[in-house]
């Protein structure tokens, strides 16, 4: 390895290895400084960037972070990448990177191109040499495309999950919550449910009554019960109605252990989900959540910084083409990511990663309560990651999750973006929507409520 | 809007804690909800950062509770590193006394929650199990769930039982937990005690309740001589077994 070096104000700064060059040139995180691997002061911190600025890109294909003995996802990363694709970057540094990126050579159909030739550390390391700017400008040129009962992430659209959780998962008290967020006009993304409880009989009541609501109303979105994917596949067995298979994944294989999944039992569902065929459009059939620090609280972050290991999860991510996939970027508290600054920067970098690797990134813009973080941060956020062209963000009623204890964004947060940004739902759920007669786009009115309250078959 | 309909659109909002508003006119969120949203965020974060009164609840517990502190020197390094809030300051001294319960009185992330709760739930818990009775008593500043390890490990104690201000919800912010484990000792796993959780007076459980359901599980590790997994809750209420600290 070529000597990793750099001077700063006449003080000279050497890096021992290609992971500890990676944590070093990262923004301020609480978790990198808990990990103890985080840059030792803010001049090191440009060192590294500068380092890392003449960092052939090519070196992420011979060295690796995580060594690829024992962990799956090294490995994984490197058969899946597309030596074709990276022949226009196989000669580029870092840095070069970064300003074609910027260039106007970078559209919607070279950044797709190019998507299968980029490693998650290719995309992580230039990540680190971009302000919130740049996060924002390049992310917006990229675009992916995916269909179940809908297509999400066309150009002018901003997507939502209704996320109806409930305590005690009560089905009525879900369906109220459901109705909530259909008179804003939330839920294309996906309908998800947290259960409180992860009993398969419970989760099997609740994936029937969602698939209820959808069918009933002919709504054209897909459903999903959050429980870990091998309740899924038994849910699958007992021919519960399942459309999207929901994992929360990490970016080494021990933390994916510590999850209880591994790479073939997420295959195995996949499978499932296509031979069980639900989607009317197409074939993205999963649903990942991720997060920057999840690694570290497994204790499995072999010295990574985490957003670094971040990146490597959407590699994961993307070897299943999903539907949806989202960072749950300030939900994993302080000692992550400490304040309001460090959760918006962790959710630029994170969308901007996921769709430079070619997922339908969303984000869920959430905070919680020993955080130094407040409405205000999550309002910045929000409008910036709809400036980026975000797949969709998470919607709960009134902010709070009475289930999960934490905050995200509420329904008329999507009907304040809708309305700043010009963009709106899937087409497919816009046009019903416009049928059923609910919020478009989060400004009409319903007409007829209480005609609308019948046909749920919501009797108080 | 009729006022039929406002009405049945009040009933479903009550099917749920959920902060539902059901506008069929989809506005903006109206001024009174914004400031009690603001409210109880202001309250949860008042909770996290207020000063416990060592003095007042020794005062209320009635007995010798010295004052330990962890390696987090104040609430922004004790919210930044779990870690060090899991371990003793060096110039901590535990008296090593080999009890068969020890308690810690925690703040945790929400030291009202122990202002409020604890020394009731002690007396309720010395009234229904032996063993509070002669436990000694340790109060913890900047703790973590895991700090009572350390604790019980140094003071011998066969089982240590800790009271910690849970980390404060929007509708509740003085929710006190109790985390029972037996054989404590540094790096013990989370999966190795039993937890008995929101203990408050606003719909939540009962001191009375919570002492029954810890003197219960004190009676059956002592038996087992295992708390966690192992512990399996067969009383007519059931604590939950813990995955993961919550605090």
């Amino acid at each position: 390895m070529a000597r990793l070096s750099a001077t700063a104000r006449g003080e000279r700064f050497t890096f021992r290895s290609l992971a500890h060059l990676l944590a070093a040139a990262s923004p301020e995180k609480s978790g990198d400084q808990l990990a103890g691997i985080g840059a030792a002061s803010a001049l090191e911190r440009v060192a590294a960037r500068r380092v890392l600025m003449d960092l052939p890109l090519d070196t992420f294909l011979r060295e690796t972070v995580v060594p690829c003995d024992g962990d799956a996802v090294t490995r994984l990363i490197l058969e899946s990448h597309d030596a074709g694709a990276f022949v226009p970057f196989a000669s580029m540094t870092v840095g070069e990177l970064r300003d074609w990126l910027l260039s106007p050579a970078a559209d919607a159909q070279s950044l797709a191109a190019a998507a299968p030739g980029f490693t998650p550390e290719m995309i992580a390391a230039v990540c680190k040499l971009m302000r919130n700017q740049d996060l924002v400008r390049v992310a917006r040129k990229a675009e992916v495309v995916t269909r179940f009962r809908n297509t999400l992430g066309r150009r002018g659209t901003l997507s939502t999950r209704l996320q109806p959780n409930h305590p005690a998962d009560d089905p009525k008290g879900i369906a109220v919550a459901v109705l909530d967020g259909l008179f804003f006009g939330a839920g294309d993304a996906v309908i998800g449910i947290n259960p409180a409880s992860d009993n398969i009989g419970n989760c099997r009541d609740l994936l029937i009554a969602l698939d209820d609501i959808r069918a009933r109303f002919e709504i054209p979105t897909q459903t999903s019960v959050l429980t870990h994917v091998t309740n899924t596949l038994d849910l699958f067995e007992a021919g519960a109605p399942i459309d999207l298979v929901f994992q929360s994944i990490a970016g080494t294989n021990a933390a994916n252990g510590g999850f209880g999944v591994t790479l073939e039992v997420l295959r195995e569902a996949q499978e499932a989900a296509l031979a069980a065929d639900r989607g009317t459009l197409g074939r993205n059939v999963m649903y990942f959540e991720t997060g920057q620090g999840a690694a570290l609280s497994a204790d499995a972050h072999h010295g990574v910084d985490q957003q670094t290991l971040e990146a490597r999860a959407y590699g994961v991510a993307r070897a299943y083409d999903p539907m949806i996939a989202n960072t749950v970027v300030g939900f994993i508290g302080p000692e992550y990511l400490y304040d309001g600054k460090q959760i918006i920067r962790a959710g630029l970098e994170d969308h901007f990663c996921g769709k430079l690797l070619g997922l339908p990134m969303g984000v869920d813009v959430c905070y919680t309560n020993h955080v130094q973080a407040d409405q205000d941060d999550m309002d910045t956020l929000a409008t910036l990651l709809v400036e980026a062209g975000v797949t969709f963000l998470i919607t709960v009623p009134g902010a709070d999750d009475a289930m999960l204890g934490y905050q995200s964004l509420g329904f008329e947060d999507i009907g304040y973006l809708r309305e700043v940004s010009g963009r709106g739902p899937a087409p497919e759920f816009a046009a019903w929507l416009e049928g059923a007669g609910l919020a478009s786009g989060g400004r009409a009115a319903l007409p007829d409520p209480a005609r609308f309250l019948d046909s749920l078959g919501l009797v108080a | 809007m009729s006022a039929g309909l406002q009405e049945r659109l009040a009933a479903l909002a009550a099917m749920t804690p959920s902060r539902v508003r059901l506008d069929a006119q989809a506005r903006p969120l109206p001024m009174g909800h914004l400031l009690s949203f603001q409210e109880d965020h202001a309250a949860a974060r008042d909770a996290i950062f207020t000063a416990p009164d060592w003095g007042a609840l020794r005062t209320a517990l009635d007995c010798p509770a010295p004052l330990l502190r962890s390696r987090a020197r104040d609430r922004a390094s004790y919210l930044r590193r779990p870690d060090l809030g899991r371990r003793l300051s060096h110039d901590s001294a535990v008296a090593r006394t080999e009890p068969r319960l020890a308690v810690v009185i925690a703040d945790g992330l929400s030291p009202p929650a122990v202002m409020a709760n604890a020394a009731r739930l002690m007396e309720c818990l010395r009234a229904q199990c032996p063993e509070s009775r002669e436990a000694p008593v340790f109060l913890a500043e900047q703790a973590r769930v895991a700090l009572g390890d350390e604790i019980g490990e140094a003071a011998g104690a066969e089982m240590v039982l800790m009271l910690i201000g849970e980390r404060p919800g929007l509708s509740v912010s003085d929710s006190l937990g109790a985390y029972l484990t037996w054989a404590p000792r540094i790096g013990t796993r989370d999966s190795a005690r039993n937890c008995v959780s929101n203990i408050h007076a606003y719909g939540g459980l009962s001191h009375e309740a919570a002492a029954a359901r810890i003197a219960w599980l004190i009676e059956q590790a002592f038996a087992l001589g295992a708390t966690g997994i192992a512990l399996k809750d067969t009383s007519a209420a059931q604590p939950s077994v813990l995955g993961e600290a919550q605090s």
